[in-house]
């Protein structure tokens, strides 16, 4: 028997924990690696290279949707053009969906019997279907059943909405535009030291010194007073015009075309994403101890300083984590445009691959934008969600 | 006098449906306007959704496919084998609600082992044995279709991702560096990619990584890519159930002499996996939602078939009706999945202590 303060008795090496734990990770990793050494020598055994290659080579497939491409230019260009669309969709989505979210998160909540439940109604549908049966009704049973582009259904602006989507009005860039966006820097300026100014007085004597009108009218009133001074308008309205050319064939000329693939991914992501983030926002806004509310009545706040200024800034701080995740998924649920025709960069990734047989290099490109697409988003709403610590406390 | 105060009535609108109706609808003023806007969309909607459903909407492409629907292109000669599979199933969920509150009686013992028993007994029938044997000739499981293909890829997803699960969520959880690392690696890289890239790789790669002579089939390489899928989700939940027992349960097992796999198995993962069931149905119904996206890779799951129902000569073009049918049974089946997973958590009393 060993008594205290001996030596320290000789544990033979295989039973020594330090040896035994770096043993078990050289096997692990052994195991691992032989694995994948193993799918190696079968992918080699098939006579296929690993290559990227393939990638400045000729498409010679076209692509419909997003920015220009022609059947000439390269892989590389159509897997952007892929991204491109997969990221816009990302962006007008999460826009879209949390505008839906916190409007419906809100009504659920509603002292109004008929408001709450009819948000309720909506949020079990969505949750409780799949995504993907929310998109083939969304364009087979809606989109596709609307009327030709012949007999449009002409709505304000004049857009036009038809079976091929949507063609709408939009904003273009005259050639005095140059003259005129210094005065948007200004007004973006004026309003930014504004708000500091504000920030300022509140700290010191308790309350701004500026009314929060003027951080509004600095935002309008500069832009239009440059208006009137730039010689010409510096932005021009595309219009869309119905134009039957010979032989009776229609067609749309100038506008934005939205396509019905993109309006049904857009409308489907933003339905589905927007009944999740509800009920994250109603979590959120149930998680402020009632206290406050009623602390901040005794005080004297009116309602709307309360939402402002007490429940919603305590609420963020649990809404944002899961609002991450529910951005995400947006996301990663866009991949399923491909069901719908939606050319977003799984599907353009689809046909690259069906023209060049590049299994392993394409699906190494979709994982990789796919990570890198959720880590960017990820990272711009971990700093949001810092800064909202920060201000909260 | 005094103690004949005449007691007053409340007024009537403050009590009553009157009152349920000025409180809930009518106050403040904006309120009555939220109301009478609610009330004109539900009417609206209402007034759309009904005389599609009994006007114009053809019902009979669901009742003439019903069957379809249901198990697509098994041989309906074989159908039998699919009822007895649901009937044995739903014997043994009868037998476990029944027996729920017997904690000490032997017959769960029994249920749990006749669980485990019947995943193989199933599989085997309904996929039988040879071409030509009399009893049970057999159904390839390329031709497995249907709500039946969506519930077999749901049931062995899930069954089949709970250990992997327990695996790497014990080695993210792990002292060894190069483990943690490894799973970790592994978790994080498939939540971060959509179920339908994992699902191609699985289609398309995972055949060029195997020996030639090993031929998976187009249903066993859509299950692989959804089990391997959902073990990362899974794993994720069981290391959130590992973190909730306290660290006084690890240090009481070591003292009584548990070494570490004995631990784990007695002690720490019996109480982790209680905390979890609950988080496990969600996955599970998320899992159920997403075997829709084998449709994608050209399975022939519920979703599958309906549009291929679409495209019958005698129904084309009815979309609305079909789909709607698809997500009405969706929706039965998630909503009394989550409303159960609801029962369960209180039931379990997760996050009472």
């Amino acid at each position: 028997m060993r008594t205290p303060g001996s030596e320290t008795s000789k544990v033979p090496f295989w039973r020594d924990i330090r040896v035994l734990r770096i043993l078990a990770q050289i096997v692990f990793l052994m195991v691992v690696v032989a694995g994948i050494l193993w799918a190696i020598s079968n992918y080699r055994q098939r006579g296929l290279i690993f290559s990227y290659s393939f990638l400045e080579k000729e498409a010679s497939f076209d692509l419909a949707e997003g920015i220009q491409f022609s059947p000439t230019d390269s892989y590389a260009r159509a897997f952007l053009v892929g991204v491109i669309n997969t990221i816009r969709v990302a962006v007008a989505g999460i826009v879209l969906a949390t505008l839906l979210g916190l409007i419906t998160g809100i009504a659920r909540l509603s002292r109004n019997w008929l408001v709450s439940k009819i948000a309720t109604v909506y949020i079990e549908i969505i949750r409780n279907t799949p995504l993907l049966v929310q998109l083939f009704f969304l364009y087979f049973a809606v989109i596709m059943k609307l009327p030709r582009l012949s007999e449009a259904v002409v709505m304000p602006g004049p857009a036009y909405l038809s079976n091929r989507g949507i063609v709408a009005p939009w904003p273009r860039l005259a050639e005095t535009f140059n003259l005129w966006w210094p005065f948007l820097v200004a007004a973006a300026a004026a309003a930014v030291v504004l708000i500091i100014i504000r920030r300022r007085s509140q700290q010191r004597i308790g309350r701004p010194s500026i009314r929060a009108v003027w951080v509004f009218a600095c935002l309008v009133l500069i832009p239009v007073a440059g208006w009137l001074v730039v010689p010409g308008n510096p932005l021009w309205l595309d219009v869309p015009e119905l134009i039957i050319k010979s032989g009776g064939v229609l067609k749309v000329e100038g506008g934005v075309n939205f396509s019905s693939e993109f309006i049904a991914l857009l409308l489907g992501l933003v339905i589905y994403t927007g009944a999740y983030i509800a009920e994250v926002v109603r979590a959120g806004i149930q998680s402020v101890a009632k206290g406050q509310t009623e602390a901040a009545r005794a005080q004297g706040f009116t309602s709307g300083q309360i939402t402002r200024l007490i429940v919603l800034p305590q609420a963020l701080r649990v809404i944002i984590p899961p609002l991450i995740s529910q951005y995400l998924n947006l996301t990663k649920n866009s991949s399923l445009a491909i069901a719908i025709g939606f050319l977003d960069l799984y599907a353009v990734s689809q046909t690259m691959l069906n023209q060049s047989g590049r299994v392993v290099e394409v699906f190494f490109m979709i994982m990789g934008s796919y990570l890198a697409i959720s880590l960017t988003i990820s990272l711009i709403m971990n700093i949001v969600n810092k800064r909202m610590q920060i201000v909260e406390r | 006098m005094s103690d004949q105060a005449e007691v007053k009535k409340p007024p009537r609108v403050e009590v009553g449906v009157l009152g349920w109706l000025k409180k809930n609808l009518f106050s403040p003023w904006y309120n009555t306007l939220l109301t009478v806007v609610s009330v004109g969309f539900v009417v609206f909607f209402g007034r759309v959704i009904l005389l599609w459903a009994f006007h114009s909407a053809r019902w009979e492409v669901v009742t003439t496919n019903l069957k379809v629907f249901m198990i697509g292109r098994y041989p309906a000669a074989e159908a039998w084998r699919v009822l007895v599979s649901l009937g044995v199933v739903a014997l043994l969920a009868g037998l476990t609600w029944a027996f729920r509150k017997a904690k000490d009686s032997p017959v769960r013992r029994w249920l749990v082992l006749a669980w485990i028993v019947s995943f193989p007994v199933i599989g085997i029938l309904l996929r039988g044995f040879g071409e030509d044997n009399p009893f049970l000739p057999k159904v390839s499981a390329e031709v497995w279709s249907g709500l039946l293909l969506t519930l077999v890829l749901a049931i062995v997803g899930i069954v089949a991702s709970f250990p992997l699960g327990v695996l790497l969520a014990l080695g993210r959880r792990s002292r060894l560096p190069v483990v943690k690392v490894l799973c970790t690696i592994y978790i994080e890289a498939i939540r971060g990619v959509p179920l339908i890239s994992v699902l191609f790789m699985s289609q398309l790669m995972l055949p060029l990584f195997l020996p030639p002579q090993i031929r998976l089939a187009t249903v066993m390489r859509a299950l692989t890519g959804i089990t391997l899928f959902s073990a990362a989700y899974t794993a994720e939940n069981i290391r959130g159930g590992l973190a909730a027992v306290p660290i006084g349960q690890y240090e009481a097992a070591q003292a009584v002499g548990l070494n570490k796999a004995l631990m784990m198995i007695l002690v720490i993962l019996p109480q982790a996996l209680r905390n979890v069931i609950p988080a496990i149905v969600g996955q599970f119904i998320s899992l159920f939602k997403d075997t829709t996206l084998v449709v994608i890779v050209g399975l022939l799951e519920l979703l599958g078939i309906a549009k291929a129902v679409t495209g019958q000569r005698q129904f084309i073009g009815l979309h609305q009706e079909v789909y709607f049918f698809v997500a009405l049974l969706f929706f039965i089946c998630c909503y009394l999945m989550s409303h159960a997973s609801r029962r369960l958590e209180k039931a379990l009393g997760v996050g009472e202590r």
